[in-house]
């Protein structure tokens, strides 16, 4: 074939773009495809394909979304890990002359994709995972305001996930940090495939994000049980609102700015170039405009699951709900005002400089406030110390230690010493392990009983809790030391040998981390196993006080029989206080929407354009677009979007649960 | 006890009262937007207006303008729509868009203003 119709057909990809020459990858690539092909052939010998699609991959359900973002989540926390581990063990090991064993290209490419994942596919993952499944319990809603959009949105994050995962194996992934500071992303500097696929993994992603954003913000305004105020929100529904208005208000801009990226190296304008009247430092500026809000987009969500696992283990109400609520709310606000501390360095005046310092040390004001009412919910509580308390306890502590850290760098002075040095490093790892990443194992053991029907195995998590611990103070103390002493991030190799042990202990500590990670799949697995145990027939085991607790675990599709009444703050203590008793009469068909695969679909064919776009491939960009147009508005004429769940169903469900109740007394 | 611990079916159903226009109200609206696109093309093509700068800030001003005809005609908000939410929404909104622009210009002039100016560099010691 000529090699014209071979790049008409294939774009730049070729059998080059293989990393045949890199043995690490290669290794990696045969053992994931082994895995890959083993987990392929047990789903077909299990025959589980068609349960697959029509119980879970079409799914309309919060409940079950909310899971597989979870699955999503915990899957790509392994990828982003694996990076982070290799990472460590360059570090440790590049001194004294030695090179490690990453070369550059390689080593640059594993320090994005480690960021890149760990934000994008992992954190939002977890934490949208966790809102998509308790905010409608929470307000006792039936699911959220747009169930077939919530499907789309989570195979549009899949999306993204599938793109960063190929450029693993097919080319590579971008070069230049996490978030892709031109002049470097630019075509010049970075001709590769490895931006594009950033962008696109990103643009892909995005989507599925913002248009999840306004499908639980409109869940929560619109969907609230009668009696349910707005003061009355459990807080973890009050931190989503808040999370899901700053996503609304912020992903435009990173799409926005990632939109001209694409254009300037697509097309050949001058948006972020050196020349022609561009400015990389505008890139900077928007895409912080962006960044800073989605550090708050994270932990927002993270703090609500410490508000309800305080209240809920320390048996109190929540010690100053309304000054909780408006402290989230000032946080929101706030988020927006102090992008500019994350270039101190880029040449602004005092003036400007100061501002954002200023505004960026007000934001430990609210924080704060959160803290001390979490402590004052404690104090004189009668406080079980089951695995989720524990993490929250991890978390205050940890929490408080990185955002000192963040107020010693958001003093401008301060920060021309520590920026792009190992003390960020260590502080931004610190409030988002110590925050995020907490909040989400605390969220896990927490609400699984209610997804699946039993507890988590406490033995298996403990030990996972204090190897995550220790690991990360391990992992994480180190770098402030060397930050202190000027490290920069993402080097390669050191030259000094006396920084040698510090990488090393710091190594000790992300295989603690390691075990933490290793033990946290064994307590799924053994927590399955002896599920008859650990099993909640309740559907309140911890014994707690908002709505998702007030029907069964796993909850019915449907999640109430009859939508609550709410009369109180902590609705469900305060049914549990005024005797309430379940209905067991007079159920009525339940209007249910109907599962579709329009949104699995759709997100393949955005899938395919993206990797046609990253290659070249235009016949591919192009009929991918046009196939999402046709299945788009194909799905417009689908008429058979909802059902009844017959009225004997319901019964059969209730009466079930009946049975189980009366078999717990 | 609790017969008032459950919603009855009918407490479920919102009633719907918004406004969503009539015909003279949609073509009010077509026409002005029309009449708001026409005039900043026709400023462009004639160049009517001596400067390019002042051609752009009443370009500028127009947008303004249209965007709140749609708003009005399009998206029929008013003050009371959705019991309020939509008023707050647009506070917000224009609250993040004042930041993010206003912000943006702060910072990227601040940044111009302290570019080092190649005439004054043998002054420096």
């Amino acid at each position: 074939m000529s090699p014209d119709l071979l790049k008409l057909i294939f774009g730049r990809l070729g059998i080059e773009s293989l990393p045949l020459h890199e043995p690490i990858v290669v290794g990696t690539f045969v053992v994931v495809a082994l895995g890959g092909i083993t987990l392929l052939g047990g789903l077909t010998y299990f025959r589980l394909w068609g349960y697959l699609w029509r119980e879970w991959f079409t799914t309309v359900d919060h409940k079950r979304i909310g899971i597989m973002y979870m699955i999503l989540g915990i899957v790509m926390l392994l990828r982003g890990f694996a990076d982070a581990l290799m990472m460590r063990g360059q570090q440790m090991l590049a001194f004294g002359g030695s090179e490690g064993y990453l070369n550059a290209h390689h080593y640059d490419q594993v320090f994005t994709a480690h960021g890149v994942i760990m934000i994008f596919f992992v954190a939002m993952p977890l934490v949208t995972g966790l809102m998509n499944y308790v905010v409608p319990l929470q307000i006792g809603a039936r699911d959220v305001s747009f169930p077939f959009l919530n499907n789309f949105s989570f195979w549009m994050t899949v999306g993204g996930a599938v793109l960063v995962m190929a450029s693993l194996f097919i080319g590579e992934f971008a070069r230049t940090g996490w978030l892709a500071y031109p002049p470097l992303s630019n075509i010049g500097y970075s001709p590769d495939v490895g931006v594009d696929y950033y962008i696109w993994a990103l643009q892909v992603a995005g989507v599925g994000t913002t248009l999840s954003g306004i499908n639980l913000i409109c869940t929560i305004v619109k969907l609230r049980c009668p009696g349910m105020t707005m003061m009355r929100m459990p807080v973890f529904t009050w931190t989503s609102l808040c999370t899901n208005v700053l996503i609304v208000a912020s992903f435009p801009v990173l799409t926005v700015v990632l939109a001209l990226l694409s254009l300037d190296r697509y097309v050949g304008t001058n948006f972020f170039t050196n020349d022609f009247g561009g400015s990389p430092m505008m890139y900077v500026n928007l895409i912080w405009i962006w960044g800073h809000p989605e550090v708050y987009i994270l932990v927002l969500p993270a703090f609500g699951i410490f508000s309800e696992v305080t209240s809920t283990f320390s048996g109190k109400r929540l010690f100053g709900y309304t000054s909780m609520v408006y402290a989230t709310v000032v946080i929101t606000i706030l988020s927006y005002l102090v992008w500019l501390h994350h270039f101190f360095t880029m040449g602004s005046g005092a003036s400007v400089n100061s501002f954002f310092g200023i505004t960026t040390m007000i934001i430990s004001i609210p924080t704060g406030a959160k803290m001390f009412n979490w402590l004052f919910t404690m104090y004189r509580g009668r406080i079980r110390f089951e695995l989720p308390m524990m993490w929250t306890i991890a978390f205050m502590l940890t929490f408080v230690v990185g955002g000192m850290t963040g107020v010693l760098l958001a003093v401008p002075p301060a920060d021309f010493v520590l920026h792009n040095s190992l003390f960020l490093i260590a502080h931004f790892h610190n409030v988002i392990i110590g925050g995020v990443v907490f909040g989400a194992f605390a969220g896990i053991g927490y609400w699984f009983p209610k997804a699946f029907g039993f507890k988590l195995d406490p033995f298996w998590g403990k030990l996972s809790f204090w190897f995550w611990v220790t690991g990360f103070y391990l992992a994480f103390m180190p770098l402030y030391v060397l930050g202190l002493m000027g490290v920069t991030r993402r080097l390669r190799v050191f030259d000094d040998p006396s920084l040698q042990i510090w990488f090393i202990i710091a190594a000790i500590g992300a295989g603690l981390v390691f075990l933490g990670i290793i033990c946290m799949l064994v307590q799924f697995a053994v927590s399955f196993l002896r599920r008859e145990q650990l099993k909640d027939v309740t559907g309140d085991p911890w014994d707690a006080r908002t709505l998702e607790w007030a029907t069964s675990s796993p909850p019915p599709a449907y999640n109430f029989a009859f939508t609550p009444v709410v009369h109180d703050n902590d609705a469900w203590w305060d049914m549990k206080k005024r005797g309430y008793q379940r209905p067991l009469t007079g159920f009525k068909p339940i209007h249910m929407p109907s599962n579709t695969g329009t949104g699995i679909i759709l997100a393949g064919f955005a899938t395919a354009m993206g990797f046609g776009l990253i290659w070249y491939i235009w016949w591919l960009a192009a009929a991918s677009f046009i196939a999402m147009l046709v299945v788009g508005i194909g799905h417009t004429f689908n008429y058979h979007r909802d059902f009844d769940i017959p009225a004997d169903d319901v019964i059969r469900t209730e009466d079930a649960r009946t049975k189980l109740l009366a078999g717990a007394k | 006890m609790n017969t008032d611990t459950h919603a009855t079916a009918a407490g479920q159903h919102h009633h719907d009262n918004q406004s969503h226009g009539t015909l003279s109200t949609y073509m009010l609206g077509f026409v002005l937007s029309v009449v708001l696109t026409a005039i900043p093309f026709w400023l462009v093509m004639s160049g009517a207006l001596p400067s390019k700068q002042i051609t752009a800030l009443v370009i500028m001003a127009f947008a303004v303008v249209q965007i709140v005809v749609h708003m009005i005609y399009f998206l029929h908000m008013n003050t009371t729509s959705e019991n309020g939410w939509s008023m707050m929404a647009l506070i917000f909104t224009i609250v993040m868009v004042v930041i993010a622009l206003s912000g943006s210009l702060w910072v990227m002039n601040h940044l111009n203003a302290n570019m080092m100016p190649i005439h004054e560099m043998s002054g420096m010691k």
